[in-house]
């Protein structure tokens, strides 16, 4: 069998976190301890509020800076003693950088210019908005201590822990399945000896001498023929059934080279399909996303949030991170680098909808011209933490919706003339697509 | 009842004693199986480990095995991009502008690519500078996916890098260059301001470099006599367009006469408008495109043309030449037509094919002369610039030694040259010899470098087609193979790093552009710049130091001399020079003229066929047989088969080039002869003499009945005076049907059995196609091949009349000297015997004129609003759309043919065999090469399914969805066949005719318009427009 089928079900609903997230979430309290602590020792760290820093930082400078990561920009756990005791550079410094970095690196800041240098060329963006005492609270931020690692994660343990629930059934059925067999044996046993009392007591047991039920049927010539066309029209039944789903896929939901979740993607983060299957809106095909469509995001994405990597583990046994690191290895980025390495490996991924090449589909009529939902024929894709086909793409299947969907002619010169003449011709107030057309066997193979 | 009788097997049996009688009583079989034979050697079967339990289990498994696989869709992989390309979206067409120049076709082209692979040639509409795609150039796609290209640089037969051959070929080249031995550069013409340059800077740097340039079918009479005159060497340029009067002595300018791509022009002229279409009078000895075009044919020899030209000019120009010799009518068709051309004057042209330079100074003169608007000799087309000369002292300088090296490119001098055994001895006196070519072809048997170079879809370039009108090559695919261009290898020798196209920029910002963007001309394939009047000045001043005019027609009267039989060689239609032999479209494309493919053949006339007990032969199959025929001539002598050519001149036979290749080709391509070896002094007329040979040839021929049989309503015409001065009816009348004892025109409604379907809303395509426009260049043919996946059958099934082309062009020859004496004579029989007998009438009609009229007649499916193959077809696999046309569901058929056998018009094609991925048909479709030329958006038909025309409704469908897309209206000219857009010579007009302002509407309510067999009542979507020909001797 080609097809191959995932057990696991999906029930339950987790957040995706981007990494600016992942150290939050663990224990701010001891965030808040350690602050303390490192309070006294810093001498930079006079007055600013780290927790305050944490969300300003996540708002404004999440995007290139990581506190332990050097990504678009350096990264910046304890910046300020950094290039106090490196560079010499005073917070006043950083203030003017961080309001203005363009102007000082035209004014000819040596430190300005060699970080702009080191960084590719690519200036800060200016953040004139941020007060002093902003930048004090980031830089407060910035001096809390790494937290250390998070304790190795009981991944596969917790993924058998919590398969429980079910097993109470199975104790009460096996108890029933006991329960019937004791009674079973009472009953047997009680017969044997009321029979043994009966035979000491000499009553004559009459014994019954029926045909048995078999031979009765056999005789009954017309239960036979009955019985006969009954079984002929439901096996007729059955292998009509089954010669009509051969080639249609419904269900089809391969393994993928990468464990891709839509569920996550366009469920979760509310991505638009369209997005990555651009060519929807163009072409005849949606289109794969290539797979620097998907580094747009996974450039910065590294890796997904702890609870999110702890659910994949439960509930799916996918480690999400590792499928990250497949997608890395693919399009040849170096994440230690930063940088693109040029070994490529193309993904083969295993096509789901498999139209016959006889006939022709065009994605861009159903999506730009109609304004059809993806999931009209794709289903609840949003949801679906593996992709599977969800409509049987039979020709019975497009021709019934090509019966029931009315033509979108709002708005779009082509239709206009056509639509009204059609219209007064079949005096409906709007047609349908069949009465368009598009019904004719031409418009779809050819 | 039973019966006693008994049944005698022979007479043996009477006898009861026979022991053979007892012994076939015990033997079933009268001999012994041989079962030995099919089970070959006993002892190997007895040890074998496969008992016939085994075997049967075998079978039965992988039955069981293979119909439960069947059950199951296969796992389709697909693979995105890593990085897409920003303009590539798969599933939309891309289109680049570009060119081919390939030393025999100049062209400006546009490039459909899908997915990055081109896979279509379209016609560049924005270039109305030279010439538009013809068959050949339409096909070209399928050569940069030949599966026998070669894939990288070889040295004597092994595979070298291209860092080795640089690393040797510049070391010998220095040597070369140190010893003093020329450098020979022998090039097709590429008539490229980038490569000239290069080459000149190649000379500069090593010195003694000859750069000749060789056509392999020459124009060097043209050049020559143009080059005299004016001081350039180029081909004077004809618009025919502007040409009221036009008179061709063996020009076939509708064909490849001096480079083509004239047929726009000339069908622009002959649409009949106001009452006023030009006159073509064409003096032949083959049947031609031309000829069979023209309005009078006068079939000449090429002696006696030469004749008929200077006659021409004396008349016209002045001067006394003695042109006694001619023949009576050819004399009095002479004087007509120079009175003729007198009266035209300025709106007057003549054009001659005559390989002569004196000819082409008389053509010169009398085109002066008459101060003919059609001809311009201050443009001159710039695609031939091969010497003749100059080739044949290259060789005679190679084979003295004096050659140190010769660099090829674009030429394949083994297979063109008449003299191929000098060239292959004169090549082993060099030091070093290179040749660029894609193919292992005849060339490269004897070069010691071959550099494998690209087709011209992957490669820079530039041309100037005539002067001042340039077009830019741009690759539309990275190189397929580890391949180089011939540039690119001069910039390297040359010590330039830059590449190449970096280096045509360059260039054309010094030299061309005059301050043009570089990016748009790019875009647009082309660029006219303005012409430098100072050198046309200059040009006025050579002109007055010329030899007189009235010599050179003299001295062309007394060349003027025959000696037998004259060969007169030409290029096919299909085929040209020959370098695209292994191009199965090509091959199988059906001679516009003969009608058969994968061959060249003697043409010969029917009288000296009879002379010669030449025959042709009609096979109970359907297949056609011809003699063979023995040509000698200057100690060559070459066996070709015979097709009796109706209009050949008596004493001329005709052979093409282009065939008879065996190097670098699959074996089914390998047909013909080759013409070359006779090809003596690049005269394209050579005494002869003609022999039978023995044996039959066996043709691919598609097309057995030649004439109408007097039917003139299939393909109608009339006069130009009679189209100007009576009605309609009577030229062009619709066919009427007797309803209750009264003639009914078919066309209204009450005599129709059906009930009219409404198609006044949407769309409803039509197809016009104008008789008088059409040219029979077969672009449209192959456009279809192209765009439609149409599969190759290769030369068996063609003979079992199983071609599978969705459109052909029927051509009828007249059994009397025009159609309409066909007409008359068939109105005229009275009874079935005697001299108006219609049974010896009808044998009679079968047989064309000797100098037949002829006419062309593109056919494709009719697209019937009352189709007669939808309602016998059991399935509903065909049915018809409200658009108009007739759709085919392939899926849904069954393979009946009830539907092709009630087509009248004999267009639907049955596919007798799978004819992709099937080695028993090995032309392209059976390996991921040839494939890669397959449109994504049609179906690839599999065995048993019937196929036609669609009407490209994929074309239609796609220019829908644009535009409902877009949110706006369709305007006129947007709705494109494939061959609609291949046609240049606007013989074919496609559109809605719902849109009433658009053009095929109007096409419609034209006084020409009839359609075909009209009085079957299939109301057809395609109509034809009556032919016209202007007979009228003004």
């Amino acid at each position: 069998m080609k097809k191959s089928y995932q057990s696991q079900e999906v029930n339950s609903i987790y957040n995706m976190k981007q990494v600016i997230h992942r150290k939050l979430g663990i224990n701010s309290l001891r965030l808040s301890l350690i602050f303390l602590l490192t309070f006294s020792t810093s001498l930079f760290a006079q007055d600013g509020d780290p927790v305050a820093g944490k969300s300003l930082f996540n708002a404004n400078c999440a995007a290139c800076h990581k506190l332990d990561k050097k990504m678009t920009g350096p990264a910046l756990r304890n910046v300020e003693q950094r290039l106090s005791e490196e560079e010499g550079l005073d917070r006043e410094w950083l203030y003017t950088w961080i309001k203005n970095s363009p102007s000082m690196i035209k004014s000819g800041d040596a430190y300005a210019n060699k970080i702009y240098e080191e960084y590719g060329g690519a200036a800060m963006t200016p953040f004139p908005q941020l007060s002093n005492a902003d930048i004090d609270n980031i830089l407060a931020y910035t001096a809390t201590e790494a937290a250390p690692p998070p304790a190795p994660t009981p991944g596969a343990e917790t993924g058998t822990a919590q398969v429980e629930g079910g097993i109470s059934n199975d104790i009460i059925l096996g108890a029933l399945g006991l329960l019937f067999a004791l009674l079973a044996i009472a009953l047997f046993l009680v017969n044997k000896t009321l029979r043994r009392f009966a035979e000491a007591k000499g009553v004559e047991l009459e014994s019954t001498k029926r045909t048995p039920i078999w031979k009765a049927f056999i005789q009954n010539q017309f239960l036979v023929l009955v019985s006969v066309i009954v079984l002929l029209l439901a096996s007729a039944y059955f292998v009509y059934g089954y010669f009509m789903q051969v080639g249609v896929n419904q269900g089809y939901e391969p393994v993928q080279p990468i464990h891709y979740s839509h569920r996550i993607h366009a469920g979760e983060n509310g991505i638009d399909c369209k997005y990555c299957h651009s060519s929807a809106r163009v072409s005849k095909h949606s289109g794969i996303p290539s797979l620097n469509v998907c580094m747009n995001c996974h450039k910065s994405i590294y890796e997904v949030a702890p609870e999110t990597q702890q659910e994949g583990l439960a509930e799916y046994g996918v480690d999400y991170n590792a499928e990250i690191k497949k997608l890395y290895a693919a399009v040849g980025w170096d994440d230690a680098e930063q940088k693109y390495t040029g070994e490529t490996s193309p993904v083969k991924w295993i096509r789901i909808h498999n139209l016959p090449d006889f006939a022709y589909f065009n994605h861009s009529q159903h999506v730009t011209v109609a304004g059809v939902e993806c999931q009209t024929c794709h289903g609840p894709v949003e949801e679906m933490e593996i992709m599977s086909q969800h409509a049987p793409l039979t020709m019975g299947w497009c021709i019934n919706c090509h019966r029931e969907t009315n033509v979108k002619v709002k708005d779009n010169a082509y239709y206009t003339k056509i639509h009204e003449q059609l219209s007064k011709k079949y005096g409906v107030e709007n047609l349908t697509a069949a009465q368009m057309g598009g019904l004719e066997c031409g418009k779809c193979h050819y | 009842m039973s019966s006693n009788k008994k049944y005698w097997k022979s007479v043996e049996e009477l006898n009861e004693n026979s022991s053979i009688v007892e012994t076939l009583k015990q033997n079933e079989f009268v001999q012994e199986i041989p079962t030995d034979e099919f089970l070959g050697d006993k002892d190997k079967l007895e040890s074998s480990s496969t008992t016939r339990r085994d075997f049967l289990k075998y079978v039965g498994f992988s039955t069981a095995a293979a119909s439960l696989a069947a059950c199951e869709g296969p796992v389709v992989k697909s693979i995105p991009y890593v990085v897409q390309p920003e303009r590539i979206v798969p599933g939309v067409a891309n289109y680049y502008a570009t060119v081919i120049a390939n030393g025999f076709d100049y062209a400006s082209v546009l490039v459909k690519t899908r997915e990055g692979r081109p896979i279509k040639i379209e016609n560049n509409t924005l270039a109305p500078t030279h010439g538009s795609a013809n068959a050949r150039v339409n096909a070209s796609v399928l050569d940069l996916y030949d599966s026998l290209r070669l894939q990288g640089p070889k040295k004597g037969g092994n595979n070298i890098s291209w860092s080795d051959f640089d690393a040797e070929t510049s070391k010998k080249l220095n040597e070369i260059k140190a010893s003093g031995k020329q450098i020979a550069l022998l090039t097709q013409t590429y008539s490229s301001p980038s490569t000239n340059k290069l080459v000149a800077e190649f000379t500069e740097a090593y010195g003694n470099v000859n750069h000749v340039v060789y056509d392999a079918v020459s124009e060097s009479a043209a050049l020559d006599a143009f080059q005299a005159k004016y001081g350039e060497r180029g081909l004077a340029n004809y618009d025919f367009s502007k040409a009221m009067t036009i008179v061709s002595v063996g020009a076939d300018f509708l064909g490849d006469w001096q480079g083509g791509g004239f047929d726009a022009g000339y069908a622009q002229g002959r649409i009949p408008k106001d009452g006023k279409m030009s006159r073509h009078i064409q003096f032949e000895s083959n049947m031609s495109l031309s000829g069979a075009n023209a309005d009078k044919r006068v079939p000449v020899t090429p002696t006696n043309q030469k004749l008929v030209l200077a006659q021409l000019h004396s008349l016209i120009v002045g001067g006394s030449v003695n042109a006694n010799a001619l023949p009576a009518n050819v004399k009095e068709a002479v004087q007509k037509v120079a009175s003729e051309l007198k009266r035209a004057g300025s709106n007057g042209v003549l054009v001659s094919g005559i390989q002569d330079v004196n000819a082409q100074t008389v053509v010169l003169e009398i085109n002066e002369a008459l101060n003919s608007k059609a001809f311009d000799a201050k443009t001159p087309i710039k695609t031939r610039q091969g010497n003749a000369k100059a080739v044949q002292i290259l060789i005679s300088d190679m084979k003295a030694g004096k050659v140190g090296a010769v660099i090829m490119s674009g030429v394949n001098p083994m297979y063109t040259l008449p003299n191929a055994k000098d060239f292959a001895e004169a090549i082993k006196k060099t030091d070093l010899s290179i040749y660029f070519t894609m193919k292992e072809d005849e060339t490269a048997s004897v070069s010691e470098y071959l550099a494998a170079a690209p087709h011209y879809l992957e490669s820079w370039g530039d041309v100037e087609f005539k002067k001042g009108h340039y077009g830019l090559m741009q690759p539309t695919i990275r190189p397929l193979f580890d391949t180089r261009q011939f540039q690119e290898a001069l910039l390297k020798w040359n010590g330039n790093d830059s590449s190449l196209n970096e280096y045509i920029k360059t260039t054309w910002n010094a030299g061309v552009l005059n301050g043009s963007s570089f990016n748009k001309a790019l875009h647009d394939g082309i660029f006219v710049g303005s012409i430098n009047s100072a050198e046309v000045a200059e040009t006025e001043e050579v002109e007055q130091d010329e030899i007189p005019a009235s010599n050179a027609a003299r001295a062309l009267a007394s060349s003027a001399k025959s000696n037998g039989t004259e060969l007169v060689l030409y290029t096919k239609t299909g085929m040209g020079d020959g370098q695209q032999a292994n191009n199965p479209w090509l091959q199988e494309f059906p001679d516009p003229i003969s009608r058969t493919s994968w061959d060249n053949y003697l043409t010969v006339s029917k009288s000296d066929a009879e002379a010669w007990g030449l025959v042709n032969e009609h096979e109970a199959t359907g297949a056609l047989n011809g003699s063979y025929a023995t040509v000698k001539a200057n100690g060559v002598s070459v066996t070709v088969p015979v097709i009796i050519q109706p209009g050949q001149a008596k004493g001329s036979v005709g052979l093409s080039f282009g065939y008879g290749r065996t190097a670098g080709l699959k074996e089914e391509m390998q047909t013909g002869v080759n013409a070359y070896p006779l090809y003596k002094d690049f005269n394209n007329v050579q005494s002869v003499s003609v022999e039978k040979a023995t044996g039959m040839h066996e043709f691919a021929c598609v097309q057995l009945q030649n004439t109408l049989m007097g039917r003139g309503d299939i393909v109608r015409e009339t006069t130009l005076e009679i189209f100007n001065t009576k009605d309609k009816h009577y030229w062009n009348p619709i066919p009427e049907v007797s309803l209750n004892h009264e003639e009914t025109p078919v066309t209204s409604p009450e005599v129709d059995l059906w009930d009219e379907f409404d198609r006044s809303i949407g769309h409803h395509f039509n197809l016009s196609i104008d008789l008088n426009a059409c040219t029979g260049c077969g672009a449209c043919v192959i456009a279809c091949h192209a765009e439609n996946n149409v599969p190759v059958v290769g030369k068996e099934e063609i003979r079992r009349s199983r071609d599978m082309h969705w459109l052909r062009i029927d051509r009828y020859y007249s059994s009397e000297e025009t159609f309409e004496a066909d007409d008359e004579k068939k109105e005229g029989f009275s009874g079935l015997f005697g001299d108006n007998g219609s049974l010896g009438g009808f044998g009679e009609l079968e047989h064309p004129a000797d100098n037949p009229q002829v006419a062309f007649q593109p056919i494709m499916c009719q697209h019937c609003n009352h189709a007669p193959c939808e309602t016998v077809c059991p399935v509903a696999a065909t049915a018809h759309g409200r658009q108009g046309q007739n759709h085919m569901a392939y899926n849904r058929c069954v393979g009946t043919r009830y539907c092709a056998n009630n087509c009248p018009y004999k267009v639907r094609r049955f596919n007798w065999f799978l004819y992709n991925g099937n080695d028993e048909f090995d032309y392209h479709m059976n390996n991921d090469l040839g494939r890669m030329v397959v449109n994504p958006d049609v179906t690839v038909r599999s065995r048993g399914v019937m196929e036609k025309c669609s009407m490209c409704i994929q074309m239609t469908q796609k220019t829908i969805l644009d535009a409902k897309r877009d949110g706006r209206e369709i305007k006129d000219g947007e709705f494109q066949t494939a061959c609609s857009a291949a046609c240049s010579s606007g013989a074919m007009i496609f559109g809605d005719i719902n849109d009433k302002e658009s053009k095929v509407a109007k096409l419609t309510e034209d006084n020409r318009m009839y359609h075909l067999l009209e009085h079957v009542g299939t109301k057809p979507n395609v109509m034809y427009h009556t032919k016209v020909r202007n007979t009228t001797e003004s």
